[in-house]
């Protein structure tokens, strides 16, 4: 009996069943390794700029569960209804096609520091020579007594973008005439200092031409936060008496949530509300506690010239789960940080020439239409921290034709870095 | 609507003609005050040259604008927005260039030339009389005496005889890239690609020098040394 080509196929495939398990992805070819956890902006500018500039010299794998990314940055403009959820939404096609990314759509479960591998949800292990760890931000537990994800339909979150933030819209678009939207602020540090309150201010829009008797209540914690003086001035000029920022100073602490009757406790006082938008304490991404670079607080700490762990020079962190000290946790920085590790990456892995670290920053946030403010600032490596060395901020009464252009600069940039990030 | 206010304003250019007309010899036709069009076009020199030798800087240059079908210039990177026009049959006259230059994107949707336009119609008929001493056509606009020069700044010579390195360039244009947009694409912040290298060092050094107010140029300047500018214009300068 003489074998089939389909046979021989067949035979072919079990072999390689067998062969692969346990599954090694990744054939490094005789090539350096190098994975990346976390699909964001870190992630995902980290792993296209060691392709693009290692022109084939380095294997990169990019582990990242969701197909499609929704951006964290502009997702209160969808909430205000100045984008689409689809305007917003990226998949990861050009990294794999066009720079030869190896994308693994799986979560990263564990990371064997000695074996240099890390392990895949699905059953899977990559290895790496160097490995980035751009996980974002995870919440936690307990900050808001009453509330975990578990109730986060009924009080959503909304701070990892996507059906959260489809929830959340349609509860603002929803709410009843004249009812109240109650946002938890959460405590320093967090993602993006200025998105809560870009996220009033859009909630704000929609309520003012929807329903103009509706209420904004914040409880916060903290008793000041970013762009105050900006936004404050704004919804006292476009939704007077609609926002009322209340911080612990004043209202006493948040005591508990109560999802099931729609209440929230704060120094003994309860308040009925409609909507309410928890946004619990931060800390960073559950994989780099699960690699062991986390410190006390939650939080990684880096070499500022590198971005590589204090914890394990073969691990570099990004963006918002690091402790790197000055620069905001938002989508520029962890830009701006993935460029210096991918330079480091690549010099240390290649020998290519590593240049001097230049981090910088710009946080742009929507006020009303056409109202745009941003805050700035570069940034230097020292021995200690990132450190901050000049900086800039939108001023109040600035006039109305310098605020579109702000604006409409953020659309270049949204389109800009999307462009970075992706290819 | 648009086509109305169109008429009108060719109406209005017409009128202008007929009446200026009457104040210059017989077979020349001027548009406003030439002298004053020169002051005014102060504002365009940071990105257009006119007179002679004047070549593309950030902008095409205008010799011989009158007559000339849009997106035409040799070597000149044009918007997609302006070759469209220009293949649709777009010729610069009187008429739309005063269009043009109220508002550039009134006339041609996605053009990169980032002005804000100049509102006032008097201003727009002096800076098309400056610009009409250059153009020879129609003919019976003589040239002018070569007028303008690249000279709208003091930078040191030597910094601007600086040889960038273009992979350094190319490193450190990572952090323009978060913003501006390697293909030249345009929206909300300006295309930076394909500019001659002295244009780019003399812009970033008046952000550094705070001449220019944009505050996250200002940043990105101020701590960048000459030769790291110099990198930057010849990695920039070399991208399609």
């Amino acid at each position: 009996m003489s074998l089939s080509r389909r046979s021989i196929l067949k035979g072919a495939a079990a072999g390689a069943v067998l062969t692969a398990a346990p599954m090694v992805m990744g054939a490094n070819h005789g090539k350096p390794k190098v994975v990346v956890v976390g699909g964001g902006a870190g992630g995902a500018t980290v792993a296209r700029y060691l392709a693009k500039d290692s022109k084939g010299a380095l294997d990169v794998t990019l582990v990242e569960p969701t197909r499609t990314y929704y951006t964290c940055f502009f997702s209160n403009l969808y909430l205000g209804g100045f984008r689409t959820l689809d305007s917003i939404a990226h998949s990861y096609g050009k990294l794999a096609s066009e720079y030869g990314i190896n994308v693994v759509h799986d979560w990263a479960v564990g990371v064997d520091r000695d074996k240099k591998t890390v392990a895949l949800a699905g059953g899977g292990s990559v290895p790496y020579d160097r490995l980035v760890l751009s996980p974002g931000i995870d919440f936690v537990e307990g900050s808001v007594p009453g509330w975990d994800i578990s109730a986060q339909n009924k009080m959503p979150h909304a701070y990892k973008a996507g059906s959260q933030t489809e929830l959340l819209k349609a509860q603002v678009d929803s709410m009843r005439e004249g009812g109240v939207f109650v946002m938890v602020a959460p405590p320093n540090p967090y993602r993006c200092p200025p998105g809560p309150y870009e996220r009033v201010s859009m909630v704000a829009h929609v309520l003012k031409a929807k329903n103009p008797k509706a209420k904004i209540l914040i409880f916060d914690p903290k008793d000041k936060f970013s762009k105050q003086g900006l936004f404050q001035e704004g919804w006292e000029a476009r939704y007077p008496g609609m926002v009322d920022w209340l911080d612990a100073s004043f209202t006493g602490p948040l005591q508990e949530a109560r999802p099931d009757s729609m209440e929230v406790v704060v120094g003994g006082e309860v308040t009925k509300a409609d909507v309410v938008n928890v946004i619990p304490a931060q800390k960073a991404g559950r994989i780099a506690e699960l690699a062991g670079v986390t410190d006390e607080k939650g939080w990684a700490p880096v070499v500022p010239a590198t971005m590589q762990s204090r914890m394990d020079e073969n691990i570099h962190v990004l963006g918002d789960a690091t402790n790197q000290g000055d620069m905001p946790k938002s989508g520029f920085a962890a830009n701006s940080q993935a460029k210096v590790a991918a330079n480091a990456i690549r010099g240390a892995l290649t020998g290519s020439k590593v240049f001097p670290a230049k981090f910088s920053n710009t946080c742009w946030s929507l006020i009303d239409t056409d109202n745009g403010v941003k805050v700035g600032a570069a940034y230097e490596a020292t021995p200690e921290k990132i450190a901050k060395t000049s900086g800039f901020i939108s001023q109040t009464g600035e006039d109305a034709a310098l605020r579109k252009q702000t604006f409409e600069e953020s659309l270049g940039w949204y389109s800009g870095i999307t462009t970075d990030m992706f290819g | 609507m648009a086509v109305t206010v169109r008429i009108i304003r060719a109406l209005g250019l017409a009128m202008l003609l007929t009446v200026t007309a009457f104040a210059v010899p017989v077979g020349a036709v001027e548009l406003g005050d030439a002298k004053a069009g020169e002051q005014l076009f102060r504002v365009c020199k940071s990105c257009h040259r006119v007179g002679e030798g004047a070549e593309n800087a950030v902008g095409p240059h205008l010799n011989r604008i009158f007559g000339r079908v849009a997106g035409s210039v040799e070597g000149f990177r044009y918007s997609e927005g302006l070759v469209r026009a220009g293949a649709d049959g777009l010729v610069w006259d009187a008429d739309n260039l005063d269009i043009y230059l109220e508002n550039p994107k009134n006339l041609v949707s996605k053009t990169r030339m980032n002005f804000a336009g100049m509102p006032d119609p008097a201003d727009r008929s002096h800076v098309l009389a400056y610009l009409r001493a250059f153009s020879d056509k129609p003919s019976n606009i003589p040239e002018a005496a070569p007028t303008a020069t690249a000279t709208d700044h003091d930078l040191d010579p030597a910094i601007l005889a600086i040889v960038g390195d273009p992979d350094y360039g190319e490193y450190l244009s990572g952090e323009c890239l978060t913003c501006h947009q390697k293909s030249g694409a345009n929206e909300g912040i300006p295309s930076i690609t394909g500019w001659p290298k002295a244009d780019f060092v003399v812009a970033m050094h008046a952000y550094k020098k705070e001449l220019r107010p944009h505050p996250v140029m200002r940043m990105i300047a101020g701590r960048l040394s000459d030769e790291e500018i110099a990198g930057l214009a010849a990695y920039f300068e070399g991208l399609d």
